[in-house]
Order: structure tokens, then sequence, then C-alpha cells
């Protein structure tokens, strides 16, 4: 059979979700061309808050990346909006002049935001807030203006607002109803959420009508209507959107607000269907994508011939995403003679929960502050269940029917199977727990690839965890959230990528924003912290000391009988009887019990006592040695064999190189320590294929090897590939060293950093991707600028005295007085 | 019996930092908190014998910086599942300066 042709107006989160579908369904059927004003793939348009506020990359929100339109052999036409329809010939016409033949045309141009129709609301600065063209406009406004005025305070103009506060801008948003997100929240709840959002530093002002936006040449400030002016830098106005359905206006289909269609999502055209925010359906036009997917099973179901399936009204629950603030809403609110209403009211918890009963059941649902019940209660609404038996603590929530403990995973436990844990994609219980067992599933991410559940919003990552937990019992360790330590619950990641969404430079600071539940933290995160400051911030961060280990504190190692290791750096192991002279020399003078030379290709003297420390580093310094970090979380040794220099069988000058390497990167500080090894040919000679960065020399360049491990574990190393000249080995292997200092958890070494990333996605950036490449470069030569100082001689002239010496010597003298 | 022996300043010892004292009868240990309270230990981790001043101080405790095992700069008991003690030095400041109660005479004596 022939290929039916269907074309796609409009790439979001619809159309994307309907091919899954269809792909399923009918993998062979079509022939699918897109057409997308934005010039890039589907990605989940809901995160685009995280993005502004730097919780997340743009990268990681993409749905689908170009892989997979290849896959399917989609043509996909980036930047082409369609400008014409025409309904005799079957085909579409795009602003770039492509025209495209359909049998089958699928309408997905979702909405537009709406602009208030006010003067000057067409002046550079003045931004809406739909795509991530919208995120980059504010990010670059962030940059360099401080002044920012959200028009409207609903979802998207709060999301918004808290995005750039945590972009440091200035933040106020303007709404012109006494309350906040009045459609969805009663009045005491939008009065709590106002003071929730003022005490993050935004400021609200409600009953704020906005006259004009003025300024000359850009954005100076808002004008209300009761005569205030507010300066601004930057307006953004979410205040609603509109169905973009202009189009399908202009092709002559029957539209009222959206493009008007039938159950099974098809318009006055037989062969041309809306799906997505563009269309009415029922009457309704929808803006969350709960609904939204629901339209885009049936349109798949109904393109792959299956003309049953029908599109079902159902109520969405309304959740705010601002971290921190819990807000939960569904269903009618409004207060009437025939309903009754049970609040709950905890000031000091700032609980606020309100449930509006009709005929003794639930028909609506506002939470505040605790919605941990609130599927629950949506659940009771959907099936219509009488309440009345449990209406004295019905408002308590569901773990406290029949008198059990409030605990939340017999909360979960209780939930029926087909209570709805993922709103957006509407996927129940079972369907999870199904999925857990048969599949064998193991992990959030294993849960998320199979059922699509808390893959979207991500606010009912929670539920899908306890569901994990209850499914699994024991086996389930949720590994992708181990705290840190017990003094947070976050993971290392996520406080490291808080560390630079929050702007947070300071150890104080960290413990106070990420909420650490200890005054000072432990002997466990404060040297991580100190770590992940030092490598985020070199230029502003001060280096905690008293939050390193005293290796790192006094720049030697410690023994087990609390005397002290030294170890001089020899860059690339080469040195000279100059050198080994003076080593003998302090060795004598400081009556040195024993001196061994090292795996690392350097000379160790052990058995130092701390207070003299100093004196050795004096001596050592005079001969023109440095420290040489055999303590330190950071850069230790570059291992060289002879090479070109001596060898009969080198091909490249593996010596020389080594000594460039250790020269460029020494007193750099990485999560765990680093040592590395060049060699001159395959034999080896250094063991270059066990360090964790590694080079073999060979004819046609240098093979550069990562993730080997050569201690608790045995690991050979994984190649990153080759590169023709020295400059590029050096080139590539620090991008590859800072992508793991900005990557990897404190202690976690580079092999096992590498596991968990994967091999692919590093060749994919130092390899692949020359501009990522670059980045890392640069800012690895940056932070050099404030980490290349030689710690020992710093400490012979007299920084940390303290640390050397004891506070006081009580002596018999003393005694006897 | 004790006498109380002046060891320093205060300011000697960085927060959340220590500083040794040598005694006729050894090492004592003395941290300074970063809620500035001041404690003294012997500088003997009661696991196998760690300087104690040389380790990580949080809240009222020290993480040895041999086997982090964590001691109680208030009671010297080592916290959590491990067993074991080291003795505490009482302290008493006077403005900036530090008194230690040592006991020297029967040293002294000797
Ligand atoms: C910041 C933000 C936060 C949100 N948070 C949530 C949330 O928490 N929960 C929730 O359920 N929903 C949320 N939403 C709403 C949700 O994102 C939308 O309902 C959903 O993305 C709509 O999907 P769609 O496919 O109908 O349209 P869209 O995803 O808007 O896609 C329409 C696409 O069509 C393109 N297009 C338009 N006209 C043409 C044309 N003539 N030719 C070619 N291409 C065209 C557009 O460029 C656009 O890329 C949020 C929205 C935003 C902006
Ligand atoms: S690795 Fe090759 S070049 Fe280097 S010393 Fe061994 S044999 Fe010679
Ligand atoms: S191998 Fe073990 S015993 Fe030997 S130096 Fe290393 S840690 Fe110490
Ligand atoms: S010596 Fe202190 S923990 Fe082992």
């Amino acid at each position: 059979m022939k290929k039916q042709k269907l074309i796609i107006i409009g790439n979001g989160m619809a159309p994307g979700r309907a091919l899954e579908h269809l792909f399923e369904q009918a993998p062979h059927a079509y022939d699918v061309t897109i057409f997308n004003a934005e010039p890039r793939v589907n990605y989940d348009r809901i995160m685009l808050s995280p993005v502004l506020s730097g919780e997340k990359e743009y990268e990681e929100i993409i749905i689908h990346g170009d892989g997979w339109y290849i896959k399917h052999g989609i043509m996909l036409y980036k930047g082409h909006k369609v400008i014409n329809i025409d309904r005799q010939a079957k085909t579409v016409t795009s602003d770039a002049g492509t025209t495209e033949t359909y049998d089958k045309l699928l309408i997905a141009t979702g909405s537009s935001p709406f602009m208030l129709p006010v003067p000057g609301n067409n002046l550079p600065g003045v931004l809406s807030y739909r795509d991530l063209d919208d995120v980059r406009a504010m990010l670059l406004a962030a940059q360099s203006r401080a002044r920012a005025i959200v028009i409207g305070g609903g979802l998207l103009g709060l999301e918004a607002a808290a995005g750039l506060k945590s972009r440091d801008m200035d933040v106020t948003v303007l709404h012109v109803m006494p309350t906040l997100m009045e459609r969805q929240l009663d009045p005491a709840a939008g009065y709590l959420l106002e003071k929730a959002v003022e005490q993050r530093g935004i400021r609200v002002m409600t009953k704020a009508s906005t006259k004009e936006i003025i300024g000359e040449k850009k954005v100076e400030g808002v004008l209300l209507a009761d005569g205030t002016t507010l300066p601004a830098d930057l307006v953004v106005m979410a205040v609603g959107i509109r169905p973009n359905s202009w189009l399908a206006k202009e092709a002559g289909l029957d539209c009222n607000r959206g493009i008007l269609t039938d159950a099974g999502m098809r318009t006055s055209d037989p062969d041309i269907f809306a799906i997505g925010e563009c269309a009415e359906v029922g009457g309704q036009c929808y803006g969350l994508v709960a609904p939204l997917y629901e339209m885009a099973r049936v349109v798949a179901a109904q393109l792959a011939g299956n003309n049953e399936a029908a599109f079902v009204h159902s109520e969405t629950p309304t959740k705010l995403k601002v971290t921190g603030i819990n807000v939960f809403s569904v269903g009618d609110l409004a207060e009437g003679d025939d309903r009754q209403e049970i609040v709950l009211r905890d000031a000091a918890a700032g609980v606020y929960k309100r449930l509006v009963l009709k005929d003794d059941r639930i028909i609506g649902t506002v939470l505040y502050g605790e919605t941990s019940d609130g599927a629950w209660f949506h659940d009771l609404t959907k099936k219509r269940t009488d309440i009345s038996e449990m209406r004295d603590t019905l408002i308590f929530g569901q773990s406290y029917q029949g008198g059990s403990p409030l605990d939340p995973m017999a909360a979960v436990a209780a939930l029926p199977d087909d209570a709805e844990i993922c709103g957006c994609n509407g996927i129940c219980k079972g369907k999870i727990t199904g999925a857990i067992t048969g599949k064998s599933l193991t992990s959030l991410d294993d849960v998320r690839a199979h059922t699509k559940a808390s893959a979207s919003c991500g606010s009912c990552t929670g539920l899908v965890e306890q569901l994990l937990s209850l499914t699994l019992g024991d086996s389930y360790n949720p590994s992708a959230v181990t705290p840190m330590c017990s003094c947070t619950d976050l993971g290392h990641d996520d406080v490291r990528r808080l560390i630079v969404a929050k702007n947070l430079k300071s150890i104080p600071a960290v413990m106070q924003e990420l909420e650490w539940k200890t005054s000072c933290g432990c002997a466990k995160c404060r040297p991580a912290l100190n770590y992940y400051l030092v490598a985020d911030w070199p230029d502003e961060y001060a280096d905690d000391y008293q939050s390193r280990f005293i290796n790192e504190r006094v720049h030697a190692n410690i023994q087990k009988d609390g005397t002290y290791s030294v170890v001089p750096r020899m860059w690339g192991g080469v040195t000279s009887s100059k050198e080994l002279r003076a080593i003998a020399d302090v060795v004598d003078k400081f009556d040195i019990p024993a001196v061994k030379v090292t795996g690392g290709q350097r000379i160790d003297m052990l058995g130092i006592k701390k207070e003299d420390l100093p004196a050795v580093w004096a001596d050592l310094g005079k001969a023109g040695f440095v420290s040489g970090q055999a303590y330190a979380k950071g850069l230790r040794t570059v291992k060289t064999c002879v090479g070109t220099d001596w060898c009969r069988f080198g091909t490249q000058d593996s010596t020389g190189l080594g000594i460039r390497i250790e020269k460029f990167m020494w007193g750099s500080w990485t999560p765990a320590k680093l040592k590395m090894a060049v060699s001159g040919c395959p034999r080896n000679c250094a063991e270059a294929t066990c360090k964790d960065i590694g080079i073999i020399c060979v004819d046609s360049g240098y093979e550069i090897h990562f993730a080997g491990a050569a201690g608790l574990d045995i690991k050979g190393t994984e190649v990153l590939g080759l590169v023709k000249t020295e400059d590029e080995a050096l080139e590539h292997v620090v991008a590859l060293a800072q992508m793991y200092r900005e990557q990897g958890r404190y202690l976690e070494r580079i092999y096992k950093w590498a596991k968990r990333v994967g091999l692919d996605e590093i060749r994919r950036q130092i390899m692949g991707d020359a501009q990522k490449r670059k980045g890392y470069f640069d800012r690895f030569v940056f932070s050099q600028k404030f980490a290349q100082v030689d710690p020992w001689s710093e400490r012979v002239s007299g920084v940390d005295k303290h640390e050397f010496q004891p506070m006081a010597t009580i002596g018999y003298a003393q005694a006897a007085e | 019996m004790n006498d109380w022996v002046e060891i320093g300043s205060i300011n000697d010892i960085p927060r959340r930092g220590a500083r040794c004292v040598r005694t006729p009868q050894g090492k004592i240990a003395v941290f300074r908190t970063m809620e500035d309270q001041i404690f003294a230990i012997e500088d003997h981790c009661p696991h196998k014998g760690g300087p104690l001043s040389q380790g990580i101080v949080h809240g009222a405790s020290v993480t040895c910086p041999l086997h982090n095992w964590v001691i109680s700069l208030e009671t010297g008991k080592a916290l959590g599942a491990d067993e074991g003690s080291v003795k505490t030095v009482a302290l008493r400041l006077d403005g900036d300066r530090i008194f230690a109660a040592l006991e020297l005479v029967a040293v002294a004596a000797e």
C-alpha cells in the first residue's frame, strides 16, 4: 500500500505526543512532514521556567532530538511558518516559499500570548513568555538590566517572576485582580501565595491596572491607571493566551475561539484535524498539557484508522511550579446556596485547605502549603464518591481515614489502582506499578522512559518514587537522590546545580539557601561544598581552609603517627643532580627517617614533624622545588616515558608533552585526585592506560585515554579520540578535565563520573563540539589564574602560621612555680 | 590538683579550628567553634590515636583526620556507632584569654 502524506503545522507538545502514538499503532502508514515556526525540534515548553531560572539547560528539556526525526523519516522544516492552506489543491505553503502536498493535515499551532492593547506594548524590552526565544531574550535582559516588571499574576507570570528573581533582577508583579491566580485559587489561598511570593523578595501589586508602557526608544517604565509610574528596564506580559486559529480561519475552516473539531479532533474539513491549544472541542479550549495529550491520543488513533476514538473532557488540576511554594487547585470553587465547604487553616505552618462540596461530593479543591492529598481529593471528585461517612475527617486527608497514622507511604499504598498519579500524562497508579513489575524497572528514569509518568512538569516525582519503593521494597535504592550527607536531603548534583543557579558564593550562603539541617555542616559536606565553590567561582570565592581535610590544609600528607610526608614536584618525573642533592641535604638536616620513590615518579620524604614543615619547604624552595600536591584532590602527577629523546621506539616527545601538561595544569583542584601519564608509543611504559587521563603517542598523533583506575578498582582506560598535534592534545585533555571539574561529585574519580554521564556524551562534547571544548578550555585557563600559587612558598612567607606552631607549651618550669 | 593556667587568646584559634597545647601530660587540643564556644580535649583519638586537633570541626564535634570517627567536644565521647572517649579539659575564658585546668604539681614534684 502506498504511504499517505501527513503534514503537521506546528511542532509543539501536542503533535509530538500524537506522533509517538501514531508510530506505535501504525508505524508505516504515513510519510510525515512538519512545518515549525520555531527554528527547533520539539521541547518541553512546561519546563521553560527552570531554563529561565538556570536550574536546567535547554538541551535537558528537548523531547525529540534531531535523531528521532531522522529515525522516523520525518521531514522537519525548522523556522518555516505556514502562511497558507489551499484545501482545493491540498497544499500548504510556508513563508520561506516551500509548498508541500498532503493527504491528511494536522493543525497544531498552539496559542499566541495576548499582549495588552496599551500604548507602548511594542517597545523593545517588552516581551511575552511563550517560547525559548522569549527566555533567551529575558536572560539577555537580566544580564544588564536591573528592574523587571511582570504584568500578570497568574501561573505564567509568577513563574516568570520567580525565574527573573533568581537571576538577580529586581522584580515587581502587577496584577489587575485583588488576589493572585484568582482563576484557580480562592482569595484566602491567593493571599497566602502573595505573602510567599513577597517573602522571596518579589514585589506584588494587586488591583494594578496598566495604562501605558512608557519609553522613548525602549522600555523605561509602566504607567498605572491610578497615575503611579514604575520604572522598568524589562516588561514581561503574561496576561493570557489566545488560540492560534487565524490560519484555519483564512482557509475557511469553522472556527469559534479555537478551531472547531468533533470529538475525533476532525475539523469541518474531513481531511484536516486540529489538536492542542488551537483546537476547540466540546465547546472548550484548553491550556494545560493533560487534555492536549488526550487530544493527541485521539487523533493518532483516528489517523491510524480507528474512527471510534473520542475526546472526553476532564478537569486538570493546576499546580504552580515555583520551588518551595506548593499550590494545588482543581474543579469548581464558586460559593453557592447548594454547596458547603470544609476549610482548614494552620497559620503557623502556612497551610490552607478548602473543599467545596455539593450533594455530599467534592466538586472543588484548593490546597495551599500542604498538597500531598491533592491526588486523592481529585480522585474522589472524578469518581463522584459519596463522602458523608468520612466528612468529619475528610480535610485531614487520606492517611487520616480509618485512623491509620499520617504516613505518606501508607497514603500512596492506599490509593486505588486507577488513581491518577501523573496529571500531565494521565498515568494512573496501576499503570506505573504494572510497568515496574512487568518490565523490571528499578529507577525513576526507567519509569519515566517507559510510562512518561513524572516526565513532563515533574511535580508528581515524589509520588512515583514512593510507588517505586512500595513496589520494589528494600531493593529500590533511589540512588538518583542519595543525599550528600545527613545535613541535607539534596544530592551532590542538585547542590552543584543550585550553587550555580542561585549564585551561592559561600558555604553559609549554600547552607542557608538550601536549608541545611545542621548549623555548620559536617566533615562530609563541608569539603565537598568548598570544592564546588572553588570550582564554580574561582575568582570570587574565598577558599575556606577550615573546611579542608588536614592534608590540604597543611599541604602535606598526614601519616598514621601524626607526622607528615612531603613530595616536591618533579615535572614529568624528570630530575637532576642539583635537585637530588638538595633533597639529600634536607633529609640530613631534618633527620627525615624515610625516603621513598612513589608510584607517580616522585620522591617522598616521610616522618617529618609538623613544626618542621615550613623550614623543610624553605630549603626545598631554594632549590627551585614547589609543592607536588601529592595530598590534593587535584592534579597530582603526570608520569612520562623517555619517548623520542632516548627510546628507539618513541614516536613523539612524550616527556616534553607530559611536562607541558603538568606545567599547565598544576595547582588545579578536581573532585578527586587526578593522575595522568604520557607514553611515547603503544608499548606504554608510562602505564597511561590505567590513569585518570592518559596519552599514548602514535605515529599519526596522540591518542587520548581516560577513565582508567588502578586502585581499589582496576580498569583499563577508554579512548576519547585521536588528535594530530601536541597543541590539540593539550586542549582536549584540559577541556576534559574541566568538564569533570564542573560535573563530578566530590570524591568521585573520573572513571565513576564517566560511567555516570556516559562515555559517548563526553566524547560528543570534547571531541565533537569545538565550541563546547573551547568553553571548557577557557574556563579552566581562567580558574588557573587563581589556582597556580605555590602553597609552600606562601607558607614559608608566613601564611597560616598558626597551623604549624603549638599555641602554648606548658613546661615543668612553669608548673614548679 | 588542678591549676588554671593561661594558654593563650581565643583569637589565636580560627573559628571551626583548633590549636595544640603541649603539657607535661601530653598534647591537648583546644577548639573554637563557629559560635565561639571553646573546648579542650586530649589530642589523641580513642580509635588509633589520631591527632584530633587536625580534624574538621563542625558544630560542637570534630571528625578525626585518620579514619573519620566523630568525637563530641563537650563530652569527649565518640558519637554514632563508635565507642570510646577521650579526656576533656576544663577551660575558662576571661576576656579573650583562655585558662585551662591543668594538673601540674604532681608531675612537677617528680
Ligand atoms: C512558561 C510556560 C509554562 C507552562 N507550564 C505548564 C504546566 O506546568 N502544566 C501544563 O499543563 N501546561 C503548562 N504550560 C502550557 C503548555 O506548555 C501548553 O499547553 C502546550 O505546550 C501547548 O502545546 P501545543 O502543541 O498546543 O502548542 P505549542 O507547544 O505552543 O506549539 C505550537 C507550535 O506551533 C508553531 N506554530 C504556530 N503557528 C505556526 C505556523 N503558522 N506555521 C508553523 N508553525 C507554527 C509555534 O511556533 C509553536 O512552536 C506552560 C506554558 C508555558 C509557556
Ligand atoms: S612507551 Fe614506547 S616510547 Fe616510551 S619508553 Fe616505552 S617503548 Fe619507549
Ligand atoms: S596501599 Fe594502602 S597501606 Fe599502602 S600507602 Fe596506599 S593506603 Fe597506605
Ligand atoms: S585514629 Fe581517629 S578515627 Fe582512627
